[in-house]
C-alpha cells in the first residue's frame, strides 16, 4: 500500500506515466480478486468505498436498475447497510418483502424462493450473520430461486463470511457478492462488490464514471492495493485461521460455561463462524459488562453501536423472537487474526471475573 | 489503588472541569454520558442538550484528559421516568420541571446504582451546587458559590445515602473560572455557550408547547377563559398554552368588558380536565402558601425549626416561610403572599445557603 500513499500520488484516471502506474496497480488488483472469488472476468470487479457501500450497489442499484421499481426480497437479520437501502427503496416505491428466520437465525431457503415475485429484481440473503455469526444457505437460496423460475440477481453480504468461509462465486451461487476490506485484515474504507457479467446496475454513486460507471469517484488506490493483498493472505490462510480462532473460540465457551453454567449460546451451532460467540449472561446487563471488559483489556460488542457510542437493541435478536430484557444481556465475542487458541482461556476466565462482580 | 470517579459528562463546560478537577484530585476518571432521547430512527437528537454533537465534545474533552468514555442507553427510563410524566403533568394542568424528575428518577438513581457496578467510587456531575459533610459525618446540600448560576434547587430531593457518593466539585468555582479553567486546560467546551432549552425538546421545533403538542395532542383540546367570578371571557386552543402567572398570549386584548378596566390579566389557574383556563389581576394571583407532595429532607428529617426560606421556581428569590406538617402533608406558609406559584413546580426549603429539603407543589392556597 505504501508507495500509493505517497510515491504514486498520481489520480489513476490520468494519461501520464504516474497516473498509469496508479491505474496498473488497480487493475492488478483487480484481477487477483476476481481470481480469488472465481469470477470469469476481473470487471465483475467493482471497487467500492467499503461494505456498505457494495451492499447499497448492489440493492439499490439492481432494483432501480432501467429506472425500474423493482422488488426486494431479504431477510430480517441482514446488516442495516441492506435492511436500511431496501427500506428507502420501499419509499422510492419498490415492493419489499423480509423474509423471517428461525431461532438460530437461519433463513429457509423455500420461504425465500415463495417470497420471490415475478417483479422482484433482487434477492439479497447475507452468507453469515455478523452478529450471531450464523451461516445462511445463500447456496440453496440462489438455487431454489432459480429453480422457481425467477431472473432475479442473486445477493449475498459475506462481508463477515470471507475471512473463514469459502466465498466464490461458485460456492455461493451469487450474482452479487459483498466484501470489505477491514474483515479480513485489509484497510478500512474500502470493499468491493462483485457483479456477475450481464448484471444490469443503476449507479449509487454518479459522476466521472469509473468503473465502469457503476461507482464513480476517485480510486482509492492504496486502499484497492492493501485490500487485494489482504485477501491474498486471508484466502490462502483459511485452513489455519478456521482451527487456531475456532480453538480459541471453543475453549472460550467451554472455559465460560465452566466459570458461569447457566450461559445461553446463541445462534446456530452447527452453522456458524468460527471467529463467532454470542452469549447471554442471564441477569448481566451488556452495558456494564462490556464497560468493565474494555476496562479489562478484552473489547467486545452487543447489537451495534450507533453515531454517539451507545448500544442499540439489536434487529437481528428481535427477529429470532428474543425479548428485550434477554437482548440486553447478550455479548458478542469474536476472534481475529490477531488472537491465539489461548486468548480464549484468557478471556472466558476475565469474563467470568466480570459476571462474578455483578452478580 | 487510586478510588475511581463516575463523571457524567453532558458535553458542556461544567461536566468537562468536574472531570479534570477529579483527576487533579487523584482519582481514575470515568467519563460517561447518558443517551436520553433519541430521534425516530434511533439517533441521537441534533439540537438541544444533549445531542451527538455534545457526545462528541464530550468524548474529544475525555480523549484529551486522557480518561476512558462511554456512552450509556437511558432512553427507556428516560421516556417513561421524564417524558411520560412531563405530558401527564401538563395534561392534568401542571406546570412540572422534567429536570426534576430526571434528577430523582434517571441521573442520581439509575446512574448511582450504575456507579456501583462499574466499579466506581463516586458520581460527580458538573452541578452548580456544594456538598459539605458535617463534624458528626452528615452531609449539607449548599448553594453554589456563583448565585447567578445555583442548580441546588434541582437537586433538592439528594438524601444522605446520595450525597455520600456524589460530588460536585463546580459549585466551588464561578462560572468564570470554570471557563477560564477549561480554557487553561486547552479544553474545547470552553466557550461553549450554556444550555438553556429542555434537552428533548430540540431548538427550531417551536418549543416545549409544540413538543407537548406533538406527543401528548390531548392536551390540546380547546376550552374556554373565564374570569375569576366563572364568567367566561374568551377560548383557548389547548391548556398546554398556559402556565400560571402567565400574562402574554391570552387573546383577550380585542374583547370587550374582559379586559376594559385596563388592569393586565394572568393567568391564575388552569384545570386540564374541564379545559378551563381562570384569568385574573395581578393580586388575584397571590397565594399564602401551597401543599406539597414527593416531600423529601436531606437530612433525612425534617428540620426542627419550622421557619424557612422558599424557592418555588428556579430563579425565585428565596422567601421567608414557615413548614407544617397538617392533616397528613406537608404544608408551607409564606411570610408575606407570592405570586405565580405554579402547582407542578418544586417548592425548595433553604436556611441561608443550605438545602433543607422540598417537595412538589400540589395545590396552593391564599
Amino acid at each position: 500500500m505504501a508507495p500509493y500513499l505517497d510515491e504514486v500520488f498520481a489520480n489513476p484516471s490520468g494519461i501520464h506515466a504516474a497516473s498509469q502506474r496508479a491505474r496498473n496497480a488497480i487493475e492488478a488488483a483487480r484481477e487477483r480478486a476476481a481470481a480469488l472469488l472465481g469470477a470469469t472476468r476481473p470487471l465483475e470487479i467493482v471497487f467500492t468505498g467499503g461494505g456498505t457501500e457494495a451492499d447499497n450497489l448492489a440493492v439499490a442499484g439492481r432494483a432501480l436498475s432501467g429506472n425500474e421499481r423493482g422488488g426486494v426480497v431479504t431477510t430480517a437479520v441482514e446488516h442495516e447497510a441492506v435492511l436500511a437501502t431496501a427500506r428507502f427503496l420501499e419509499r422510492l416505491g419498490c415492493p419489499l418483502t423480509v423474509v423471517g428466520v428461525d431461532g438460530t437465525a437461519r433463513v429457509s431457503p423455500e420461504d425465500v424462493a415463495s417470497a420471490v415475485r415475478p417483479d422482484t429484481a433482487v434477492v439479497s440473503v447475507m452468507a453469515a450473520n455478523n452478529e450471531l455469526g450464523t451461516l445462511e444457505p445463500v447456496r440453496e437460496v440462489a438455487d431454489a430461486v432459480r429453480a422457481a423460475g425467477s431472473e432475479a440477481a442473486i445477493h449475498t453480504d459475506a462481508v463477515q463470511a470471507f475471512v473463514s468461509e469459502d466465498i466464490t462465486v461458485s460456492s455461493t451461487g451469487a450474482d452479487m457478492i459483498s466484501l470489505a476490506a477491514h474483515k479480513f485484515g485489509g484497510p478500512k474504507g474500502v470493499g468491493l462488490l462483485y457483479v456477475r457479467d450481464g448484471v444490469a446496475l443503476e449507479a449509487v454513486v454518479h459522476g466521472g464514471g469509473q468503473e465502469l460507471g457503476r461507482r464513480s469517484g476517485t480510486h482509492n488506490v492504496a486502499g484497492i492495493v492493501g485490500m487485494a493483498a489482504a485477501m491474498d493472505e486471508a484466502v490462502g490462510d483459511r485452513v489455519d485461521f478456521r482451527r487456531r480462532i475456532g480453538e480459541a473460540r471453543d475453549r472460550f465457551e467451554a472455559g465460560l460455561r465452566r466459570a458461569v453454567p447457566d450461559i445461553e449460546v446463541n445462534g446456530s451451532l452447527r452453522h456458524r463462524l468460527v471467529q463467532h460467540s454470542h452469549v447471554r449472561i442471564p441477569g448481566v446487563a451488556a452495558e456494564t459488562l462490556l464497560i468493565r471488559l474494555d476496562q479489562a483489556g478484552i473489547a467486545a460488542a452487543a447489537g451495534s453501536a450507533c453515531h454517539s457510542g451507545a448500544v442499540e437493541v439489536s434487529h437481528v435478536l428481535a427477529a429470532i423472537g428474543m425479548d428485550e430484557t434477554a437482548a440486553g444481556e447478550c455479548v458478542r465475542f469474536t476472534f481475529g487474526w490477531v488472537n491465539d487458541a489461548a486468548d480464549g482461556e484468557k478471556a472466558a476466565l476475565a469474563v467470568a471475573d466480570v459476571v462474578e462482580l455483578l452478580r | 489503588m487510586s478510588a475511581t470517579a463516575l463523571v457524567a459528562m453532558s458535553g458542556g463546560v461544567d461536566s468537562s472541569v468536574a472531570a479534570a478537577l477529579m483527576l487533579e484530585e487523584g482519582y481514575d476518571v470515568v467519563g460517561v454520558t447518558l443517551k436520553q432521547w433519541e430521534g425516530p430512527g434511533g439517533e441521537m437528537p441534533t439540537a438541544g442538550c444533549c445531542t451527538v454533537g455534545d457526545a462528541v465534545d464530550a468524548r474529544s474533552v475525555a480523549a484529551r484528559l486522557g480518561v476512558p468514555y462511554y456512552v450509556l442507553d437511558y432512553v427507556d427510563e428516560f421516556r417513561t421516568e421524564v417524558v411520560d410524566r412531563f405530558g401527564a403533568a401538563y395534561l392534568a394542568g401542571l406546570t412540572p420541571n422534567p429536570c426534576i424528575e430526571c434528577n430523582r428518577r434517571v441521573r442520581f438513581d439509575a446512574l448511582l446504582e450504575r456507579t456501583a457496578a462499574l466499579g466506581c467510587d463516586v458520581l460527580v456531575t458538573g452541578h452548580h451546587a456544594r456538598v459539605r459533610t458535617g463534624s458528626d459525618g452528615t452531609r449539607h446540600l449548599l448553594a453554589a458559590v456563583d448565585r447567578s448560576k445555583d442548580q441546588s434547587y434541582v437537586l433538592h430531593m439528594l438524601d444522605q445515602r446520595t450525597l455520600a457518593r456524589v460530588r460536585l466539585p463546580i459549585g466551588e468555582m464561578t462560572k468564570d473560572e470554570v471557563r477560564a479553567r477549561a480554557a487553561e486546560l486547552g479544553l474545547r467546551t470552553a466557550s461553549k455557550p450554556d444550555s438553556q432549552d429542555l434537552c428533548f425538546v430540540g431548538k427550531g421545533d417551536g418549543g416545549y408547547r409544540a413538543f407537548i403538542r406533538r406527543h401528548f395532542p390531548q392536551a390540546a383540546r380547546a376550552g374556554h377563559i373565564v374570569d375569576t367570578s366563572g364568567v367566561e371571557v374568551g377560548e383557548h386552543a389547548g391548556a398546554v398554552d398556559f402556565t400560571v402567572g402567565q400574562r402574554r398570549g391570552l387573546g383577550l386584548a380585542a374583547r370587550s368588558g374582559a379586559a376594559d378596566d385596563g388592569d393586565p390579566r394572568y393567568v391564575v389557574a388552569v384545570d386540564a380536565a374541564t379545559a378551563t383556563v381562570t384569568v385574573g389581576r395581578k393580586q388575584d394571583l397571590e397565594v399564602g402558601g401551597c401543599r406539597l407532595g414527593d416531600v423529601s429532607f436531606v437530612a433525612g428529617s425534617p428540620p426542627s425549626d419550622p421557619e424557612v426560606t422558599v424557592k418555588v421556581r428556579y430563579r425565585a428569590e428565596p422567601a421567608a416561610a414557615t413548614v407544617a406538617r397538617e392533616d397528613g402533608s406537608w404544608v408551607v406558609r409564606f411570610g408575606a403572599p407570592l405570586h405565580a406559584v405554579a402547582p407542578g413546580q418544586a417548592a425548595v426549603l433553604y436556611r441561608d445557603d443550605e438545602v433543607l429539603g422540598g417537595g412538589t407543589i400540589v395545590a396552593t392556597f391564599r
